[in-house]
């Protein structure tokens, strides 16, 4: 217990250290994490022991961000992306493994360690790419789609790979490719049953999150008990990537499953917001544990040796890379930035290159070697990629200024917190002018209802900062705050004019006071909740008396007017509540006098209304 | 000098300024102007609720009246005509106690077609006629009628030509705040 709290504050320590450090020099944090796992790695400080099972832990920060990714990819997206995952991704693996092949019989290796090494070698890091991007701003640019497509591949292509990678050791049979399926609790099994197995994991995984996880987690909302939510979104992810690995199937890609068929749930901004801080902490142990892992010894003893590899294994995949972007149609800028971005050897190496040596396919000698080359190149990423950044920055910036939108919702400039009787007509206003909405509301029936009228509306606290974020509150322009609950609201437009300064908020209010607090609080416009109506009826009263329309009408408006200004007048007096109650009664009988005023000469004075005192220059 | 500058009230009525070119363009060339108050109508009462009081006392504090409008079938956008309706009541603008007389009024008018349609018979009267009512109004109220300005549309198709037709509105409404009479005792 004592070891893992202090393993635990060795990490924890070295992370806090790190990124923030990484962060204000401009590194980027994967570098900060990597450099921090070199530190206390056990070639410097020696502060942590075995470090495997760590990075057993870590690996999971990679199927998270895989959900995570998942849950902003809805399937149509994914269909429409099927040139950059097909095309790209295995264009990537093909054209990168005969090229390092090449390499390596250049070099005198024999065919099959070269085909084995260019394979594994093919593959670039997910973790590290998507998290750059990401930092980058740039995950939803050109760049960014067709890294991801190449990212994504590999973990379909992981499993044919496990399968195929021994038979390079021995002379191959016949057939043996399509049996060769490697699989953790079926591998005694036959090859039909272990396809059966895996069609019907996938089938489990769609069926179930689209017919079971919703009526799941709508009970586990209505009890209103945060913790629990988070503890099955948690559950959610850890039981697919288990189940798919039972099948031999990527748990990455698993998860990545999950997430698109969450992905048009009205959970997916709560799932997205509960699952981000675990995924943030383990990739960053994950990166910790790369750098630590990383086998300074070798790199002394070779130095040229390993340096020579990672630089040629670098130019080479980010050469290939650049072409083939440019092959599929993207700018030179946005192709070498994915080449730059995917320069690297991938996780998956690691383990395939131990599965390598094991199965006898790789020489021990050259897999370390290789193994210390991936990692070196996996830190200098984060350094060639910003390089690369400011070699080509024109471009990059426009692509951050005018992200292309298909990757993910567009980004709504408008947010409305509650979208009860009052936040609905807010948003079907907007919705009907072409305004796309981003809206949130804790009340599971609401949103039930409005997701029958096909509306997009996500559950959650929009009292909760992250979700806040999640929902977009950092691009959009205006925040409605229109949750029936007046503290509650009070709170939200303070703490959002504190956070996002830029939002404009417009609140609406319970009554005259809780305005007066709203505008105290920062808000930028409020509008008291059964004013307008009040008004309406009013009007509709007069007619009831035998008012003509217009004026009856515009006696309600006068009102409002007046109204209006007894309100701006007062607000100096607000939290005086002595002065304020008298000021406010003594302003009642003056306001009606003035009605009265203006009424009367509406009714007798204007040329419009009495025909008979039409202005006449004769007179 | 400069305190003799008469005080002017530009009265903006346009309804569609978003899609508009020229009015926004007239009204951004003269917002400068010393003691020149921009009022937009359509900006200020959106629901046609005019307030007036408060339009009463705004034109008492000025020498000089300004409608600027595009003109709308051959005439002024509604919202315009609603505060004529309302604002210049008895009492106010005519009748016992008429409070304008002295001011001058000028009207500052866009058209979209050109010059000839109003002139050559395209269109049965000149463009002078489409404004009498506003005249009559002005002239019974004790106003000063100042010549009207006009911009046609077709004069200001391209950049140059609505650069060269707003500052002929600058420099018209520069003129008027040097000649129009200040209304001594006129207050806000």
């Amino acid at each position: 217990m004592d070891g893992l709290l202090l393993q635990a504050v060795v990490y924890l320590a070295a992370a806090a250290i790190s990124a923030p450090l990484a962060k204000r020099l401009g590194l980027g944090a994967v570098l900060g994490y990597l450099i921090a796992g070199l530190v206390i790695g056990p070639f410097a400080l020696n502060l942590v022991g075995e470090t495997e099972q760590v990075a057993h832990v870590a690996e999971f920060g990679v199927v998270m961000l895989l959900f995570l990714i998942g849950l902003e990819v809805k399937p149509a997206l994914l269909w429409s992306m099927r040139t950059a995952i097909f095309g790209l991704g295995l264009g990537q693996v093909v054209a990168t493994s005969a090229v390092l092949m090449a390499a390596g019989l250049a070099f005198g290796l024999d065919w099959k360690q070269a085909l084995a090494a260019g394979l594994v070698l093919s593959m670039s890091s997910t973790a590290i790419v998507l998290q750059m991007l990401e930092e980058q701003g740039l995950r939803r640019g050109a760049a960014g789609r067709s890294a991801f497509g190449v990212l994504l591949f590999p973990d379909l292509a992981v499993i044919p790979l496990l399968a195929f990678l021994p038979l390079l050791a021995m002379t191959a049979a016949p057939h043996a490719a399509e049996a060769a399926h490697s699989a953790a609790l079926l591998e005694d099994q036959p090859a039909w049953l272990r396809g059966l197995a895996i069609v019907a994991a996938v089938l489990a995984v769609v069926v179930a999150g689209r017919y079971l996880t919703r009526p799941a987690f709508r009970f586990i909302a209505q009890l209103q008990l945060r913790e629990t939510f988070t503890a099955s979104a948690l559950l959610l992810v850890v039981g697919v990537a288990v189940l798919m690995q039972s099948v031999g199937l990527s748990p990455a890609l698993g998860a990545f499953l999950a997430g698109v068929v969450l992905a048009e749930s009205e959970f997916r901004r709560e799932l997205e917001t509960d699952i981000e801080p675990f995924r943030g902490l383990l990739l960053g142990l994950f990166f910790i544990t790369v750098g630590a892992g990383l086998n300074v010894g070798l790199v002394m003893q070779q130095p040229l040796l390993v340096g020579g590899v990672t630089l040629g294994l670098m130019a080479l995949k980010g050469l290939v890379m650049t072409l083939l972007g440019r092959l599929f149609g993207d700018p030179w800028r946005e192709a070498g930035t994915a080449g730059a971005a995917l320069s690297q050897g991938g996780e998956f190496a690691f383990v395939l290159l131990t599965f390598a040596v094991s199965s006898r396919v790789l020489d021990p000698g050259l897999a370390s070697t290789l193994t210390a080359a991936v990692a070196l190149s996996m830190a200098a990423t984060p350094l060639v990629f910003a390089l690369w950044r400011r070699l080509s920055r024109p471009s990059v910036e426009t692509d951050v200024v005018e992200p292309e939108n298909d990757f993910a919702d567009a980004d709504p400039k408008v947010l409305i917190a509650g979208v009860g009787r009052f936040g609905q007509i807010v948003s079907r206003v907007l919705g009907a002018n072409g305004y796309e909405t981003s809206v949130l509301d804790n009340s599971v029936e609401q949103i039930e209802l409005l997701r029958r009228f096909g509306r997009r509306v996500y559950y959650g606290d929009a009292l909760r900062l992250d979700l806040l974020r999640a929902a977009g509150a950092e691009k959009a322009k205006v925040l409605v705050v229109a949750i029936d609950n007046a503290e509650r609201a009070t709170e939200l437009v303070e703490m959002a004019r504190e956070e996002f300064p830029h939002l404009i908020v417009l609140a609406r209010a319970y009554d005259r006071r809780h305005a007066y607090d709203l505008l105290n609080k920062g808000a930028h416009v409020v509008e008291r909740e059964t004013f307008e109506g009040g008004l309406s009826l009013a009007a509709e009263t007069l007619r009831a008396l035998g008012w003509r329309a217009y004026r009856a009408e515009r006696a309600a408006r006068l009102f409002r007017l007046h109204d209006e200004r007894q309100f701006e007048k007062l607000r100096p007096l607000w939290g005086d509540e002595e002065r304020f109650t008298v000021a406010s009664r003594e302003s009642s009988p003056r306001m009606d006098d003035l009605l009265r005023a203006d009424i009367e000469r509406l009714s007798d004075d204007d040329p419009l209304d009495a025909d008979d005192q039409e202005p006449d220059p004769g007179r | 000098m400069a305190e003799a500058r008469a005080r002017t009230l530009l009265i903006f009525a346009h309804p569609a300024l978003e899609r508009g070119r020229i009015n926004p363009a007239m009204a951004e060339a003269v917002r400068d102007l010393p003691d020149l108050t921009l009022h937009d109508l359509y900006e200020v009462y959106p629901d046609f609720t005019v307030d007036v009081p408060a339009e009463h006392k705004r034109l008492l504090a000025h020498d000089l009246i300004v409608l600027q409008f595009p003109l709308y079938w051959f005439s002024m956008p509604s919202l315009l005509k609603e505060w004529m309706d309302l604002v210049w009541s008895r009492g106010f603008a005519f009748g016992p106690g008429a409070k304008l007389k002295g001011r001058t009024l000028l009207c500052a008018v866009s058209t979209g077609a050109n010059r000839d349609a109003y002139e050559d018979g395209v269109y049965r009267f000149p463009l002078g006629d489409f404004l009498r009512p506003l005249e009559e109004t002005a002239v019974y109220c004790g106003l000063t009628w100042a010549d009207p300005f006009v911009l046609h549309g077709r004069d200001a198709m391209d950049a140059r030509g609505l650069a060269a037709g707003v500052g002929r509105y600058r420099d018209r409404l520069e003129k008027l705040t040097r000649t129009a009479p200040r209304i001594p005792g006129a207050t806000a």
